[in-house]
């Protein structure tokens, strides 16, 4: 990532995700859809299963939105959601994956 | 102890005896290829009514008019493909009602999904957004777990659609059953935090100008008379949403009616002017607030809602609980102490008297209040009423005298037009000794008159109030108020004969503008069993008053 973008995407602040979910074909378009159906952008997207399988867990990278706060609660009302938990972009789930994409 | 019995059953057979087991005696669908399975095991089933729809949508309504109706889940079947994709309308009415109900829809088999095989469509991925949850089902042992989830999915909470979609293979797998899982049942509630409900208390104390605001919610919790008495007690003007009508009988002293779009004057200015808002299972749908940010401007507002993310949502709550709003007012009410309020209940009075709600024609039973008020006239409270949706939607709204609650179906979020008549339908199957009338429209009851062949085959006990303005009403009141008058689309240049359709059907009509005493023939033909169309011209020109332009301050009403 070069300088200016690295300026422009701190302009943006961002909010890292961690959703703990049932592991099944479908959940994760049960998440996704609620930010697709308000055109609301998912810039980053992270899902693997956690211990045997039962479960996964979903990391999202979106852009702070005055929408997030009523989003989360909705994404926590899905059956197959069982926790989410808010980080700053300072979570480094996403930073370290920066080398698969140069 | 003795060894259970094992039974060897297909999926098709396990899903009949769940839905026996979860009390479910009637339902409504129309088979097809990729759930014959079911239909075929349903054939044999004693306890189950299957009603025939003629159209997916319609199986859909009428399922929930049974739901409705009792506020119990039930249940609507389709096939693949197109009987999947017509029950959409219905479930996505479900969902923005909050209306337990499960569908159950027939796939292509397993080995099949994701070919383009006939009739198959992504039926999971169309409902994720417009159900509370869904399944696809990958065997027929999992249904055991699916099918009671699904029921208690549905009555939880908030109550909402739950889909099901079992691929054929599934449907015909045999597997061994020995034990059988409890029907689904709705979780219990939880009690709301002790500080929220002495917060709210200690708000309704010390509020000089306090208005009580209900929503649906509160005829789903069963809280109506427990809204009613807090009401009395704190001597709280009560407004209602569209889906709350019936909850206070509106004909009560403290009740103030509809608000929003089309409520009176006087409700819309006493919201106006209040200092508290107390909104019990309401969800400020802009057809309630008008523009949000003049929507009780001088207000702080405590929201009691079982759904959490419905706090804040619009509107930010001074005091926002999430609950059962039953349960809450069980909590809530020895807190709230005795008030009389009597200058703030003085001026709701003066708005009252200053600007209530005009009834024009009232008494002329070929006007549409005067018809709405000659029907209700033949009626008792026990009838249900269900509407359509435009113009006679709102004037029934504003209009009839309702007063219990779940008297009163109508689509209120999604706003379908082609609700009425199969609503109707389920509802008079869930509770026959009930007279049920449908107020619809010539735009409406075309969306889907073909369940009137259903009607004529149940035999059940609906009359149909259809109000002939040969356009569509509401369109062409919007076209005349908001666009130059420039009427474009909204005219029938053809008016089918409703008489001669509904006979065709099968149906007993009454041609209102051939009866010399309107009203007279209204009271024989409701006291009369069996489906029955009522037809009524009613002028092009009538609107409905007062009305909030879409976006605009609910101050700003026009006319009424």
């Amino acid at each position: 990532m070069n300088a200016i973008n690295k300026t422009e995407n701190q302009a943006l602040a961002r909010t890292v995700l961690e959703l703990d979910v049932n592991n099944h074909a479908g959940v994760m378009s049960h998440v996704v859809g609620m930010f697709s159906r308000r055109a609301y952008n998912v810039e980053g997207i992270l899902c693997m299963p956690v211990g045997d399988g039962a479960t996964s867990r979903i990391w999202l990278m979106v852009n702070e939105d005055v929408r997030l706060d009523q989003m989360v609660k909705q994404v926590e009302k899905l059956e197959d959601v069982l926790a989410v938990r808010r980080h700053g972009a300072e979570h480094q789930v996403f930073g370290r994956l920066e080398e698969f994409f140069h | 102890m003795p060894s259970p019995i094992t039974e060897t059953l297909t999926g098709a057979q396990i899903v009949v005896r769940l839905l026996e087991r979860q009390g479910v005696r009637t339902l409504s669908g129309i088979p097809g290829g990729a759930i014959l399975p079911i239909y075929d095991a349903l054939s044999q089933s004693s306890l189950i009514h299957h009603v025939l729809a003629r159209h997916e949508q319609g199986a859909g309504f009428i399922a929930q008019g049974m739901a409705r109706a009792s506020g119990e889940v039930a249940v609507c079947m389709a096939s693949s493909g197109p009987g999947a994709t017509n029950l959409l309308t219905a479930i996505a009415d479900a969902k923005l009602d909050s209306i337990p109900m499960l569908a159950i829809t027939g796939q292509v088999p397993t080995s099949m999904i994701g070919t383009d095989a006939f009739q198959e469509v992504d039926t999971y991925g169309l409902s994720i957004p417009i159900t509370k949850h869904n399944f696809l089902v990958s065997s027929a042992r999992d249904l055991l777990d699916i099918i009671p989830r699904a029921f208690r999915l549905a009555s939880s909470g908030r109550p909402g659609p739950v889909l099901v979609d079992i691929p054929k293979d599934v449907q015909n797998q045999a597997v061994e059953i020995s034990d059988w899982p409890e029907p689904g049942v709705a979780d219990p509630v939880m009690a709301a935090p002790a500080e929220l409900i002495a917060s709210a208390a200690a708000m309704i104390n010390a509020a000089a100008r306090p208005v009580l605001y209900l929503g649906g919610g509160v005829v789903h919790s069963g809280a109506s008379e427990l809204a009613v008495a807090l009401a009395e007690k704190a001597s709280l003007p009560t407004v209602m949403t569209l889906m709350a009508l019936g909850a206070m009988p509106v004909d009560h002293a403290l009740s103030l009616g509809m608000l929003g779009m089309h409520g009176a004057r006087c409700t819309n200015f006493a919201l106006d002017e209040c200092d508290l808002l107390i909104a019990l299972g309401a969800r400020f749908d802009d057809r309630a607030t008008g523009k949000v940010t003049a929507f009780c401007p001088q207000a702080k507002i405590i929201h009691i809602d079982i759904d959490r993310s419905e706090l804040d949502k619009i509107k930010t709550a001074h005091v926002g609980i999430s609950g059962d709003v039953a349960a809450v007012l069980e909590q809530l009410a020895p807190q709230v102490n005795a008030a009389l309020h009597t200058p703030w209940l003085a001026r709701v009075g003066e708005l009252k008297a200053e600007h209530p709600l005009r009834l024009p024609g009232i008494d002329d039973a070929r006007t549409p209040y005067g018809l709405i008020h000659a029907v209700a006239d033949g009626l008792d409270d026990q009838a249900i009423i269900t509407t359509d949706v435009g113009q006679h939607q709102m004037w029934v709204a504003q209009a009839y005298p309702l007063r219990r609650p779940r008297q009163w179906l109508t689509s209120g979020g999604l706003g379908t037009m082609g609700f009425g008549l199969p609503a109707a339908i389920g509802a008079s199957l869930a509770q026959p000794e009930r007279t049920v009338v449908c107020f619809s429209g010539d735009g409406s009851i075309l969306m889907n008159v073909q369940e009137l062949a259903t009607a004529a085959e149940e035999d059940v006990n609906v009359k149909v109030v259809l109000m002939n303005n040969a356009s569509l009403g509401l369109v062409f009141q919007q076209q005349t108020m908001f666009y130059g008058e420039r009427i474009f689309a909204s005219k029938f240049k053809g008016v089918p004969d409703f008489l001669k359709v509904a006979e065709g059907f099968g149906w007993q009509t009454l041609d209102l503008d051939l009866a010399d005493d309107p009203r007279a023939a209204l009271r024989r033909a409701l006291a009369g069993r069996g489906p029955l169309l009522i037809h009524a011209s009613i002028d092009m020109r009538e609107q409905v008053l007062p009305m909030v332009a879409p976006g605009a301050s609910n101050k700003d009403m026009i006319g009424g």
